[in-house]
Protein backbone atom coordinates (compact mmCIF):
# COMPACT_ATOMS: atom_id res chain seq x y z
CA UNK A 1 0.00 0.00 0.00
CA UNK A 2 1.55 3.24 -1.16
CA UNK A 3 1.88 6.14 1.25
CA UNK A 4 2.25 8.89 -1.33
CA UNK A 5 -1.37 10.02 -1.04
CA UNK A 6 -1.06 10.67 2.71
CA UNK A 7 -0.61 14.22 3.98
CA UNK A 8 2.79 15.12 5.42
CA UNK A 9 1.23 15.16 8.90
CA UNK A 10 -0.10 11.63 8.33
CA UNK A 11 3.30 10.50 7.04
CA UNK A 12 4.92 11.93 10.18
CA UNK A 13 2.51 9.98 12.32
CA UNK A 14 3.06 6.75 10.34
CA UNK A 15 6.84 7.23 10.66
CA UNK A 16 6.69 7.75 14.40
CA UNK A 17 4.51 4.66 14.86
CA UNK A 18 6.91 2.61 12.76
CA UNK A 19 4.22 1.81 10.16
CA UNK A 20 6.54 3.01 7.43
CA UNK A 21 10.24 3.90 7.27
CA UNK A 22 11.69 7.01 5.71
CA UNK A 23 13.56 4.82 3.22
CA UNK A 24 10.26 3.21 2.13
CA UNK A 25 8.55 6.59 1.91
CA UNK A 26 11.43 8.03 -0.09
CA UNK A 27 11.52 5.05 -2.47
CA UNK A 28 7.78 5.33 -3.07
CA UNK A 29 8.20 8.97 -4.05
CA UNK A 30 11.22 8.25 -6.26
CA UNK A 31 9.17 5.52 -7.97
CA UNK A 32 6.31 7.97 -8.47
CA UNK A 33 8.72 10.49 -10.02
CA UNK A 34 10.08 7.81 -12.34
CA UNK A 35 6.51 6.91 -13.31
CA UNK A 36 4.96 10.34 -13.95
CA UNK A 37 7.64 13.01 -14.25
CA UNK A 38 8.19 12.25 -17.93
CA UNK A 39 4.65 13.58 -18.40
CA UNK A 40 4.86 16.76 -16.33
CA UNK A 41 8.60 17.65 -16.24
CA UNK A 42 8.42 19.02 -12.69
CA UNK A 43 11.99 18.04 -11.75
CA UNK A 44 15.22 19.36 -13.25
CA UNK A 45 17.34 17.08 -11.08
CA UNK A 46 16.47 14.07 -8.93
CA UNK A 47 19.00 13.24 -6.21
CA UNK A 48 17.99 9.62 -5.49
CA UNK A 49 21.26 8.76 -3.80
CA UNK A 50 21.32 11.82 -1.52
CA UNK A 51 17.66 11.35 -0.63
CA UNK A 52 18.08 7.68 0.30
CA UNK A 53 21.21 8.44 2.33
CA UNK A 54 19.34 11.08 4.32
CA UNK A 55 16.35 8.75 4.75
CA UNK A 56 18.57 5.94 6.07
CA UNK A 57 20.22 8.31 8.54
CA UNK A 58 16.83 9.42 9.86
CA UNK A 59 15.59 5.81 10.17
CA UNK A 60 18.72 4.94 12.17
CA UNK A 61 18.30 7.95 14.41
CA UNK A 62 14.66 7.05 15.00
CA UNK A 63 15.56 3.44 15.81
CA UNK A 64 17.99 4.70 18.44
CA UNK A 65 15.22 6.79 19.99
CA UNK A 66 16.87 10.09 19.05
CA UNK A 67 15.03 13.42 19.20
CA UNK A 68 13.48 14.16 15.80
CA UNK A 69 11.76 17.22 14.38
CA UNK A 70 8.13 16.94 13.17
CA UNK A 71 9.05 16.60 9.47
CA UNK A 72 12.02 14.25 9.92
CA UNK A 73 12.07 11.55 7.24
CA UNK A 74 9.51 13.24 4.99
CA UNK A 75 10.43 13.92 1.34
CA UNK A 76 10.40 17.38 -0.20
CA UNK A 77 10.98 19.00 -3.60
CA UNK A 78 12.95 22.26 -3.79
CA UNK A 79 12.76 24.99 -6.42
CA UNK A 80 16.00 25.13 -8.38
CA UNK A 81 16.68 28.69 -7.25
CA UNK A 82 18.04 27.64 -3.84
CA UNK A 83 21.73 26.79 -3.70
CA UNK A 84 22.34 23.24 -2.53
CA UNK A 85 25.89 22.12 -1.96
CA UNK A 86 27.16 19.81 -4.70
CA UNK A 87 23.77 19.60 -6.45
CA UNK A 88 23.26 21.24 -9.87
CA UNK A 89 21.49 24.57 -9.37
CA UNK A 90 20.39 26.44 -12.49
CA UNK A 91 17.54 28.84 -11.62
CA UNK A 92 16.09 27.56 -14.90
CA UNK A 93 18.85 29.34 -16.84
CA UNK A 94 21.45 28.18 -19.33
CA UNK A 95 23.92 30.62 -17.85
CA UNK A 96 24.21 28.43 -14.73
CA UNK A 97 24.25 25.10 -16.58
CA UNK A 98 26.56 22.67 -14.78
CA UNK A 99 27.07 24.86 -11.72
CA UNK A 100 27.25 22.98 -8.43
CA UNK A 101 27.12 25.43 -5.51
CA UNK A 102 29.86 25.14 -2.89
CA UNK A 103 27.42 25.94 -0.06
CA UNK A 104 23.84 25.45 1.13
CA UNK A 105 21.15 28.14 1.26
CA UNK A 106 19.96 28.66 4.85
CA UNK A 107 16.60 27.07 4.01
CA UNK A 108 18.43 23.98 2.69
CA UNK A 109 20.54 23.83 5.88
CA UNK A 110 17.37 24.04 7.96
CA UNK A 111 15.67 21.29 5.99
CA UNK A 112 18.72 19.04 6.33
CA UNK A 113 18.98 19.75 10.06
CA UNK A 114 15.28 18.94 10.46
CA UNK A 115 15.86 15.58 8.74
CA UNK A 116 13.68 16.43 5.75
CA UNK A 117 14.59 14.30 2.71
CA UNK A 118 15.39 16.44 -0.34
CA UNK A 119 14.29 14.54 -3.45
CA UNK A 120 15.58 17.04 -5.99
CA UNK A 121 15.31 20.40 -7.67
CA UNK A 122 12.24 21.61 -9.53
CA UNK A 123 11.64 23.47 -12.76
CA UNK A 124 10.89 27.19 -12.87
CA UNK A 125 10.78 30.21 -15.13
CA UNK A 126 14.34 31.41 -15.70
CA UNK A 127 15.45 33.41 -12.64
CA UNK A 128 11.80 33.31 -11.46
CA UNK A 129 10.76 35.66 -14.25
CA UNK A 130 7.45 34.35 -15.49
CA UNK A 131 4.04 32.98 -14.58
CA UNK A 132 3.96 29.66 -16.44
CA UNK A 133 7.41 27.91 -16.38
CA UNK A 134 7.46 28.46 -20.15
CA UNK A 135 10.51 30.68 -19.65
CA UNK A 136 12.61 27.80 -18.30
CA UNK A 137 15.65 26.99 -20.43
CA UNK A 138 14.93 23.32 -19.71
CA UNK A 139 11.41 22.93 -21.09
CA UNK A 140 7.94 23.70 -19.75
CA UNK A 141 6.30 21.94 -16.82
CA UNK A 142 2.82 20.54 -17.53
CA UNK A 143 -0.14 20.93 -15.20
CA UNK A 144 -1.10 17.54 -13.68
CA UNK A 145 -4.80 18.48 -14.09
CA UNK A 146 -4.44 18.92 -17.85
CA UNK A 147 -1.15 18.31 -19.63
CA UNK A 148 -1.94 20.92 -22.29
CA UNK A 149 -1.99 23.65 -19.62
CA UNK A 150 0.72 25.38 -17.60
CA UNK A 151 0.98 24.81 -13.84
CA UNK A 152 1.61 28.56 -13.44
CA UNK A 153 4.92 29.95 -12.33
CA UNK A 154 7.48 30.79 -11.61
CA UNK A 155 7.51 27.96 -9.00
CA UNK A 156 5.49 25.74 -11.36
CA UNK A 157 7.72 22.67 -10.96
CA UNK A 158 7.34 22.68 -7.18
CA UNK A 159 3.56 23.10 -7.39
CA UNK A 160 3.17 20.39 -10.06
CA UNK A 161 5.34 17.97 -8.03
CA UNK A 162 3.09 18.34 -4.98
CA UNK A 163 -0.15 18.16 -7.00
CA UNK A 164 1.14 15.03 -8.79
CA UNK A 165 2.04 13.28 -5.50
CA UNK A 166 5.74 13.26 -6.40
CA UNK A 167 6.37 15.00 -3.06
CA UNK A 168 4.06 15.92 -0.18
CA UNK A 169 5.84 19.24 0.33
CA UNK A 170 7.85 21.71 -1.72
CA UNK A 171 9.76 24.96 -1.45
CA UNK A 172 9.11 27.87 -3.79
CA UNK A 173 9.85 31.56 -4.01
CA UNK A 174 7.36 34.36 -4.54
CA UNK A 175 8.31 37.77 -5.94
CA UNK A 176 4.97 38.75 -7.47
CA UNK A 177 2.87 35.62 -6.93
CA UNK A 178 5.25 32.82 -7.90
CA UNK A 179 4.11 30.55 -5.04
CA UNK A 180 0.44 31.55 -4.76
CA UNK A 181 -0.39 31.56 -8.49
CA UNK A 182 0.95 28.02 -9.27
CA UNK A 183 -0.64 26.74 -6.03
CA UNK A 184 -3.98 28.10 -7.25
CA UNK A 185 -3.60 26.64 -10.75
CA UNK A 186 -2.71 23.16 -9.45
CA UNK A 187 -5.17 22.90 -6.53
CA UNK A 188 -2.71 22.92 -3.65
CA UNK A 189 -1.84 25.27 -0.74
CA UNK A 190 0.96 27.80 -1.18
CA UNK A 191 2.14 30.52 1.17
CA UNK A 192 4.21 33.63 0.66
CA UNK A 193 5.35 34.45 4.20
CA UNK A 194 5.85 38.02 5.41
CA UNK A 195 8.89 39.55 3.71
CA UNK A 196 11.93 38.77 5.88
CA UNK A 197 10.13 35.86 7.58
CA UNK A 198 12.27 33.23 5.84
CA UNK A 199 15.97 33.70 5.04
CA UNK A 200 16.94 34.51 1.45
CA UNK A 201 20.60 33.56 1.99
CA UNK A 202 21.63 31.28 -0.85
CA UNK A 203 18.51 32.05 -2.88
CA UNK A 204 19.46 33.39 -6.31
CA UNK A 205 18.17 36.97 -6.23
CA UNK A 206 15.65 38.36 -8.71
CA UNK A 207 14.10 41.41 -7.05
CA UNK A 208 15.53 41.70 -3.57
CA UNK A 209 12.90 43.99 -2.04
CA UNK A 210 10.13 41.59 -3.15
CA UNK A 211 11.59 38.04 -3.16
CA UNK A 212 10.43 35.66 -0.43
CA UNK A 213 10.86 31.91 0.09
CA UNK A 214 7.81 29.92 1.15
CA UNK A 215 6.13 26.51 1.49
CA UNK A 216 3.77 24.40 -0.64
CA UNK A 217 1.65 21.54 0.73
CA UNK A 218 -1.58 19.69 -0.03
CA UNK A 219 -3.15 20.83 3.24
CA UNK A 220 -2.99 23.96 5.37
CA UNK A 221 -1.48 22.05 8.29
CA UNK A 222 1.27 20.50 6.13
CA UNK A 223 2.11 23.93 4.76
CA UNK A 224 2.25 25.33 8.30
CA UNK A 225 4.60 22.55 9.45
CA UNK A 226 6.99 23.38 6.61
CA UNK A 227 6.61 27.13 7.21
CA UNK A 228 7.75 26.74 10.82
CA UNK A 229 10.63 24.49 9.78
CA UNK A 230 12.13 27.09 7.42
CA UNK A 231 11.22 30.41 9.09
CA UNK A 232 13.20 32.51 11.52
CA UNK A 233 15.96 35.06 11.82
CA UNK A 234 19.22 34.50 9.94
CA UNK A 235 22.25 36.67 10.52
CA UNK A 236 23.34 35.92 6.95
CA UNK A 237 20.31 37.77 5.53
CA UNK A 238 20.31 41.42 6.57
CA UNK A 239 16.62 41.74 5.66
CA UNK A 240 15.62 38.81 7.85
CA UNK A 241 13.24 39.80 10.67
CA UNK A 242 14.66 39.35 14.15
CA UNK A 243 11.42 38.46 15.91
CA UNK A 244 9.63 35.26 16.94
CA UNK A 245 8.12 33.24 14.07
CA UNK A 246 4.30 33.50 13.96
CA UNK A 247 2.71 30.37 15.48
CA UNK A 248 1.32 29.07 12.22
CA UNK A 249 1.02 25.38 13.18
CA UNK A 250 -1.12 26.21 16.21
CA UNK A 251 -3.19 28.54 14.01
CA UNK A 252 -3.69 25.76 11.43
CA UNK A 253 -5.12 23.52 14.17
CA UNK A 254 -7.49 26.07 15.62
CA UNK A 255 -10.41 25.66 13.17
CA UNK A 256 -12.38 28.62 14.40
CA UNK A 257 -13.06 32.02 12.84
CA UNK A 258 -15.86 33.22 15.13
CA UNK A 259 -15.90 37.00 15.32
CA UNK A 260 -13.16 37.47 12.72
CA UNK A 261 -13.65 40.24 10.21
CA UNK A 262 -12.83 39.29 6.65
CA UNK A 263 -12.42 42.05 4.07
CA UNK A 264 -13.31 41.47 0.43
CA UNK A 265 -11.29 43.75 -1.84
CA UNK A 266 -13.72 45.47 -4.18
CA UNK A 267 -11.06 46.14 -6.83
CA UNK A 268 -10.11 42.45 -7.00
CA UNK A 269 -13.54 41.07 -7.82
CA UNK A 270 -16.21 41.18 -10.49
CA UNK A 271 -15.34 41.93 -14.09
CA UNK A 272 -11.93 40.71 -15.18
CA UNK A 273 -12.32 37.48 -13.22
CA UNK A 274 -13.55 34.24 -14.81
CA UNK A 275 -17.15 33.45 -13.76
CA UNK A 276 -16.22 30.04 -12.34
CA UNK A 277 -13.49 31.65 -10.25
CA UNK A 278 -15.86 34.27 -8.82
CA UNK A 279 -18.49 31.60 -8.07
CA UNK A 280 -16.09 29.49 -5.98
CA UNK A 281 -14.87 32.57 -4.10
CA UNK A 282 -18.46 33.61 -3.30
CA UNK A 283 -19.23 30.10 -2.05
CA UNK A 284 -16.13 30.21 0.22
CA UNK A 285 -17.28 33.48 1.73
CA UNK A 286 -20.66 31.89 2.54
CA UNK A 287 -18.90 29.03 4.32
CA UNK A 288 -16.81 31.50 6.33
CA UNK A 289 -19.96 33.39 7.34
CA UNK A 290 -21.55 30.11 8.39
CA UNK A 291 -18.44 29.49 10.52
CA UNK A 292 -19.01 32.76 12.34
CA UNK A 293 -16.92 35.28 10.40
CA UNK A 294 -18.15 38.67 9.32
CA UNK A 295 -17.63 39.80 5.72
CA UNK A 296 -16.88 43.47 5.06
CA UNK A 297 -16.25 45.05 1.67
CA UNK A 298 -13.14 47.22 1.55
CA UNK A 299 -11.66 49.39 -1.17
CA UNK A 300 -8.01 49.50 -2.19
CA UNK A 301 -8.14 52.10 -4.96
CA UNK A 302 -4.42 52.11 -5.73
CA UNK A 303 -4.14 48.39 -6.43
CA UNK A 304 -4.91 49.08 -10.07
CA UNK A 305 -1.47 50.71 -10.34
CA UNK A 306 0.40 47.94 -8.52
CA UNK A 307 0.97 45.77 -11.58
CA UNK A 308 2.51 48.66 -13.52
CA UNK A 309 4.72 49.59 -10.56
CA UNK A 310 5.81 45.97 -10.15
CA UNK A 311 6.92 45.72 -13.77
CA UNK A 312 9.20 48.69 -13.17
CA UNK A 313 10.53 47.79 -9.71
CA UNK A 314 11.20 44.10 -10.32
CA UNK A 315 13.04 44.57 -13.66
CA UNK A 316 15.03 47.47 -12.18
CA UNK A 317 16.22 45.36 -9.26
CA UNK A 318 16.80 42.43 -11.62
CA UNK A 319 19.00 44.48 -13.93
CA UNK A 320 21.23 45.13 -10.93
CA UNK A 321 21.05 41.64 -9.36
CA UNK A 322 21.75 39.80 -12.61
CA UNK A 323 24.92 41.82 -13.22
CA UNK A 324 26.63 39.13 -11.15
CA UNK A 325 26.35 36.69 -14.05
CA UNK A 326 29.50 37.93 -15.69
CA UNK A 327 31.12 34.60 -16.70
CA UNK A 328 34.14 35.24 -14.49
CA UNK A 329 33.60 33.25 -11.27
CA UNK A 330 30.94 30.64 -12.03
CA UNK A 331 28.51 29.64 -14.75
CA UNK A 332 29.21 29.30 -18.45
CA UNK A 333 31.71 31.39 -20.44
CA UNK A 334 31.28 31.95 -24.17
CA UNK A 335 33.78 33.29 -26.71
CA UNK A 336 36.93 33.28 -24.60
CA UNK A 337 39.27 32.55 -27.51
CA UNK A 338 42.17 34.71 -26.36
CA UNK A 339 41.38 37.49 -28.82
CA UNK A 340 38.49 39.04 -26.93
CA UNK A 341 38.55 41.20 -23.83
CA UNK A 342 36.57 40.51 -20.65
CA UNK A 343 33.75 42.87 -21.59
CA UNK A 344 33.21 41.19 -24.97
CA UNK A 345 33.26 37.73 -23.41
CA UNK A 346 30.83 38.92 -20.76
CA UNK A 347 28.45 40.30 -23.40
CA UNK A 348 28.66 37.17 -25.55
CA UNK A 349 28.03 34.95 -22.51
CA UNK A 350 25.01 36.96 -21.37
CA UNK A 351 23.60 36.93 -24.91
CA UNK A 352 23.91 33.14 -25.12
CA UNK A 353 23.08 32.38 -21.48
CA UNK A 354 19.98 34.48 -20.84
CA UNK A 355 16.57 33.73 -22.33
CA UNK A 356 14.21 36.20 -23.98
CA UNK A 357 12.19 37.24 -20.94
CA UNK A 358 15.30 37.74 -18.81
CA UNK A 359 16.87 39.96 -21.45
CA UNK A 360 13.61 41.86 -21.83
CA UNK A 361 13.48 42.57 -18.09
CA UNK A 362 17.16 43.49 -17.79
CA UNK A 363 16.81 45.98 -20.64
CA UNK A 364 13.55 47.37 -19.23
CA UNK A 365 15.14 47.75 -15.79
CA UNK A 366 18.25 49.36 -17.24
CA UNK A 367 15.97 51.85 -19.01
CA UNK A 368 13.86 52.58 -15.91
CA UNK A 369 16.98 53.28 -13.87
CA UNK A 370 18.81 55.36 -16.47
CA UNK A 371 19.34 59.04 -15.95
CA UNK A 372 16.53 61.15 -17.38
CA UNK A 373 13.96 58.37 -16.87
CA UNK A 374 14.62 57.37 -13.25
CA UNK A 375 12.10 59.77 -11.67
CA UNK A 376 9.39 59.16 -14.26
CA UNK A 377 9.56 55.37 -14.02
CA UNK A 378 11.39 53.85 -11.05
CA UNK A 379 10.72 56.86 -8.80
CA UNK A 380 7.01 56.89 -9.67
CA UNK A 381 6.78 53.14 -9.12
CA UNK A 382 8.23 53.55 -5.63
CA UNK A 383 5.56 56.12 -4.86
CA UNK A 384 2.86 53.71 -6.02
CA UNK A 385 4.39 51.22 -3.62
CA UNK A 386 3.73 53.69 -0.80
CA UNK A 387 0.11 54.07 -1.94
CA UNK A 388 -0.41 50.28 -2.07
CA UNK A 389 1.02 49.94 1.45
CA UNK A 390 -1.33 52.65 2.67
CA UNK A 391 -4.31 50.93 1.05
CA UNK A 392 -3.46 47.76 2.99
CA UNK A 393 -2.96 49.69 6.24
CA UNK A 394 -6.35 51.38 5.90
CA UNK A 395 -8.03 48.06 5.08
CA UNK A 396 -6.38 46.19 7.96
CA UNK A 397 -7.58 48.93 10.35
CA UNK A 398 -11.09 47.59 9.65
CA UNK A 399 -10.57 43.84 9.17
CA UNK A 400 -8.41 40.93 10.40
CA UNK A 401 -7.67 39.42 6.98
CA UNK A 402 -8.32 40.35 3.36
CA UNK A 403 -9.43 37.95 0.63
CA UNK A 404 -9.52 37.89 -3.16
CA UNK A 405 -9.16 35.37 -5.96
CA UNK A 406 -5.50 34.41 -6.48
CA UNK A 407 -5.75 34.59 -10.27
CA UNK A 408 -8.20 36.05 -12.80
CA UNK A 409 -8.58 32.65 -14.52
CA UNK A 410 -7.90 28.96 -14.00
CA UNK A 411 -4.82 27.36 -15.60
CA UNK A 412 -4.20 28.65 -19.11
CA UNK A 413 -2.97 26.69 -22.11
CA UNK A 414 0.74 26.31 -22.80
CA UNK A 415 1.60 28.85 -25.49
CA UNK A 416 -1.57 30.89 -24.95
CA UNK A 417 0.19 33.93 -23.49
CA UNK A 418 3.84 33.30 -24.21
CA UNK A 419 3.98 35.70 -27.15
CA UNK A 420 2.23 38.55 -25.34
CA UNK A 421 4.23 39.70 -22.29
CA UNK A 422 1.59 42.19 -21.11
CA UNK A 423 -1.16 39.50 -21.13
CA UNK A 424 1.14 37.17 -19.18
CA UNK A 425 1.89 39.91 -16.64
CA UNK A 426 -1.87 40.34 -16.01
CA UNK A 427 -2.10 36.88 -14.45
CA UNK A 428 -0.29 38.33 -11.40
CA UNK A 429 -2.71 41.23 -10.89
CA UNK A 430 -4.15 39.98 -7.58
CA UNK A 431 -0.93 38.66 -6.06
CA UNK A 432 1.47 41.55 -6.70
CA UNK A 433 0.10 44.05 -4.12
CA UNK A 434 1.06 41.60 -1.33
CA UNK A 435 4.73 41.62 -2.40
CA UNK A 436 4.72 45.41 -2.80
CA UNK A 437 3.64 45.81 0.84
CA UNK A 438 5.78 42.93 2.13
CA UNK A 439 2.86 41.22 3.87
CA UNK A 440 2.11 37.49 3.74
CA UNK A 441 -0.56 35.68 1.76
CA UNK A 442 -1.94 32.18 1.23
CA UNK A 443 -3.47 30.48 -1.78
CA UNK A 444 -6.09 27.93 -0.72
CA UNK A 445 -7.82 25.59 -3.19
CA UNK A 446 -11.56 26.26 -2.93
CA UNK A 447 -13.00 24.05 -5.65
CA UNK A 448 -13.20 23.66 -9.41
CA UNK A 449 -14.51 26.18 -11.90
CA UNK A 450 -17.70 24.87 -13.49
CA UNK A 451 -16.80 25.80 -17.05
CA UNK A 452 -13.48 23.92 -17.20
CA UNK A 453 -13.22 21.69 -14.12
CA UNK A 454 -9.92 23.28 -13.09
CA UNK A 455 -8.88 24.39 -9.58
CA UNK A 456 -9.59 27.85 -8.17
CA UNK A 457 -7.53 29.51 -5.44
CA UNK A 458 -8.67 31.90 -2.73
CA UNK A 459 -6.05 34.38 -1.58
CA UNK A 460 -6.03 35.20 2.14
CA UNK A 461 -3.81 38.09 3.27
CA UNK A 462 -2.80 39.32 6.73
CA UNK A 463 -0.76 42.25 8.10
CA UNK A 464 3.04 42.06 8.46
CA UNK A 465 4.16 39.18 10.73
CA UNK A 466 0.55 38.07 11.36
CA UNK A 467 0.90 35.05 9.06
CA UNK A 468 -0.89 32.91 11.65
CA UNK A 469 -4.14 34.68 10.74
CA UNK A 470 -4.33 33.31 7.19
CA UNK A 471 -3.48 29.82 8.46
CA UNK A 472 -6.37 30.07 10.93
CA UNK A 473 -8.85 31.22 8.29
CA UNK A 474 -7.44 28.84 5.66
CA UNK A 475 -7.65 25.76 7.89
CA UNK A 476 -11.20 26.58 8.96
CA UNK A 477 -12.37 27.02 5.38
CA UNK A 478 -10.45 23.92 4.26
CA UNK A 479 -12.30 21.83 6.88
CA UNK A 480 -15.68 23.27 5.82
CA UNK A 481 -14.93 22.55 2.15
CA UNK A 482 -13.76 19.01 2.89
CA UNK A 483 -16.96 18.36 4.83
CA UNK A 484 -18.95 19.60 1.85
CA UNK A 485 -17.01 17.64 -0.80
CA UNK A 486 -16.42 14.47 1.21
CA UNK A 487 -12.99 14.04 -0.42
CA UNK A 488 -9.89 16.15 -1.09
CA UNK A 489 -9.83 18.34 -4.18
CA UNK A 490 -6.90 16.45 -5.76
CA UNK A 491 -8.98 13.26 -5.92
CA UNK A 492 -10.73 14.94 -8.87
CA UNK A 493 -7.49 15.21 -10.86
CA UNK A 494 -6.97 12.69 -13.68
CA UNK A 495 -4.84 9.60 -13.08
CA UNK A 496 -1.45 10.71 -14.38
CA UNK A 497 -0.05 7.20 -14.68
CA UNK A 498 -2.83 6.36 -17.15
CA UNK A 499 -2.27 9.48 -19.28
CA UNK A 500 -0.44 9.42 -22.56
CA UNK B 1 3.22 56.41 -25.18
CA UNK B 2 6.95 56.22 -24.71
CA UNK B 3 8.66 55.61 -28.02
CA UNK B 4 11.82 53.61 -27.80
CA UNK B 5 14.10 53.34 -30.77
CA UNK B 6 16.33 50.58 -31.99
CA UNK B 7 19.34 52.75 -31.12
CA UNK B 8 18.01 53.22 -27.58
CA UNK B 9 17.82 49.45 -27.17
CA UNK B 10 21.32 49.04 -28.60
CA UNK B 11 22.62 51.54 -26.05
CA UNK B 12 20.79 49.82 -23.18
CA UNK B 13 22.08 46.43 -24.30
CA UNK B 14 25.61 47.81 -24.26
CA UNK B 15 25.10 49.17 -20.74
CA UNK B 16 23.69 45.81 -19.64
CA UNK B 17 26.56 43.93 -21.35
CA UNK B 18 24.34 41.85 -23.59
CA UNK B 19 25.52 41.43 -27.17
CA UNK B 20 22.34 41.54 -29.23
CA UNK B 21 21.59 40.50 -32.78
CA UNK B 22 20.01 43.14 -35.06
CA UNK B 23 16.67 41.30 -35.19
CA UNK B 24 16.59 41.09 -31.39
CA UNK B 25 17.06 44.85 -31.19
CA UNK B 26 14.12 45.48 -33.52
CA UNK B 27 11.89 43.05 -31.70
CA UNK B 28 12.75 44.46 -28.26
CA UNK B 29 12.24 48.06 -29.37
CA UNK B 30 8.63 47.23 -30.30
CA UNK B 31 8.00 45.17 -27.15
CA UNK B 32 9.55 47.69 -24.79
CA UNK B 33 7.41 50.41 -26.33
CA UNK B 34 4.30 48.34 -25.54
CA UNK B 35 5.43 47.49 -22.01
CA UNK B 36 6.42 51.07 -21.23
CA UNK B 37 3.05 52.21 -22.55
CA UNK B 38 1.39 49.90 -20.02
CA UNK B 39 3.60 50.71 -17.04
CA UNK B 40 3.71 54.50 -17.56
CA UNK B 41 0.36 54.56 -15.71
CA UNK B 42 2.30 54.85 -12.46
CA UNK B 43 2.82 58.53 -13.33
CA UNK B 44 -0.94 59.19 -13.02
CA UNK B 45 -0.88 58.92 -9.22
CA UNK B 46 2.78 59.48 -8.30
CA UNK B 47 2.46 63.07 -7.15
CA UNK B 48 5.30 65.03 -5.53
CA UNK B 49 3.79 64.84 -2.02
CA UNK B 50 4.13 61.05 -1.80
CA UNK B 51 7.28 59.59 -0.26
CA UNK B 52 8.81 56.71 -2.21
CA UNK B 53 9.03 53.22 -0.65
CA UNK B 54 12.15 51.29 -1.55
CA UNK B 55 11.64 48.38 0.80
CA UNK B 56 8.73 46.81 2.72
CA UNK B 57 10.38 46.89 6.14
CA UNK B 58 11.99 49.90 7.75
CA UNK B 59 15.37 48.56 8.73
CA UNK B 60 18.78 49.99 9.38
CA UNK B 61 22.08 48.49 8.37
CA UNK B 62 23.05 45.29 10.12
CA UNK B 63 26.63 45.01 11.29
CA UNK B 64 28.55 42.26 13.00
CA UNK B 65 31.82 42.30 14.86
CA UNK B 66 34.84 42.15 12.59
CA UNK B 67 35.82 38.62 13.58
CA UNK B 68 37.01 35.95 11.17
CA UNK B 69 34.44 33.16 10.80
CA UNK B 70 34.61 29.89 8.88
CA UNK B 71 34.02 30.44 5.18
CA UNK B 72 34.59 28.72 1.84
CA UNK B 73 38.03 27.28 1.18
CA UNK B 74 39.96 28.58 -1.78
CA UNK B 75 39.22 25.35 -3.61
CA UNK B 76 35.47 25.60 -2.93
CA UNK B 77 35.35 29.23 -4.02
CA UNK B 78 37.05 28.31 -7.29
CA UNK B 79 35.02 25.14 -7.85
CA UNK B 80 32.62 26.79 -10.32
CA UNK B 81 35.15 28.93 -12.15
CA UNK B 82 34.98 28.72 -15.96
CA UNK B 83 38.80 29.01 -15.95
CA UNK B 84 41.41 29.13 -13.21
CA UNK B 85 45.15 29.31 -12.85
CA UNK B 86 46.88 28.21 -9.65
CA UNK B 87 44.50 29.34 -6.94
CA UNK B 88 43.01 32.26 -8.79
CA UNK B 89 40.19 32.99 -11.25
CA UNK B 90 41.48 33.28 -14.79
CA UNK B 91 39.68 35.99 -16.74
CA UNK B 92 40.04 37.42 -20.25
CA UNK B 93 42.02 40.61 -20.70
CA UNK B 94 40.38 43.45 -18.76
CA UNK B 95 42.37 46.53 -19.80
CA UNK B 96 42.71 47.58 -23.45
CA UNK B 97 46.06 47.68 -25.27
CA UNK B 98 48.24 50.53 -24.06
Amino acid sequence: MSSIHLTAAEMASALSKGEVSSVELTKEHLDRIALVDGKINAFLYVDSEGALTQAEAIDKKRAKGGELSPLAGIPIAVKDILAQKGIPTTAGSKILEGWRPPYDATVISKLKAAGVVILGKTNMDEFAMGSSTENSAYGTTQNPWDLSRTPGGSSGGSAAAVAAFEAPLAIGTDTGGSIRQPAALTGIVGVKPTYGGVSRYGVIAYSSSLDQVGPFGRTVLDTALLHEAIAGHDERDSTSINAPVPQVVAAAKRLDVKGMKIGVIKELSGSGFQAGVSARIAESLELLVAAGAEIVEVSCPNFEYALAAYYLIAPSEASSNLARFDSMRYGIRIGDDGSRGAEEVMSATREAGFGKEVKRRIILGTYALSSGYYDAYYGSAQKVRTLVKQDFEKAFAKVDVLVSPVTPTTAFKIGEKSSDPVAMYLSDIATIPVNMAGIGGMSLPVGLAEEDGLPVGLQIMAPLMQDDRFYRVGATLEAALLAKWGKPILSNAPDLAAQK
Amino acid sequence: MAAISRDDVAHLAKLARIEMLPEELDHLATELGQILGAVARVQEVATSNIAPTSHPLSMSNVFRDDVVKPSLTNEEALSGAPAKVDDRFKVPQILGEE
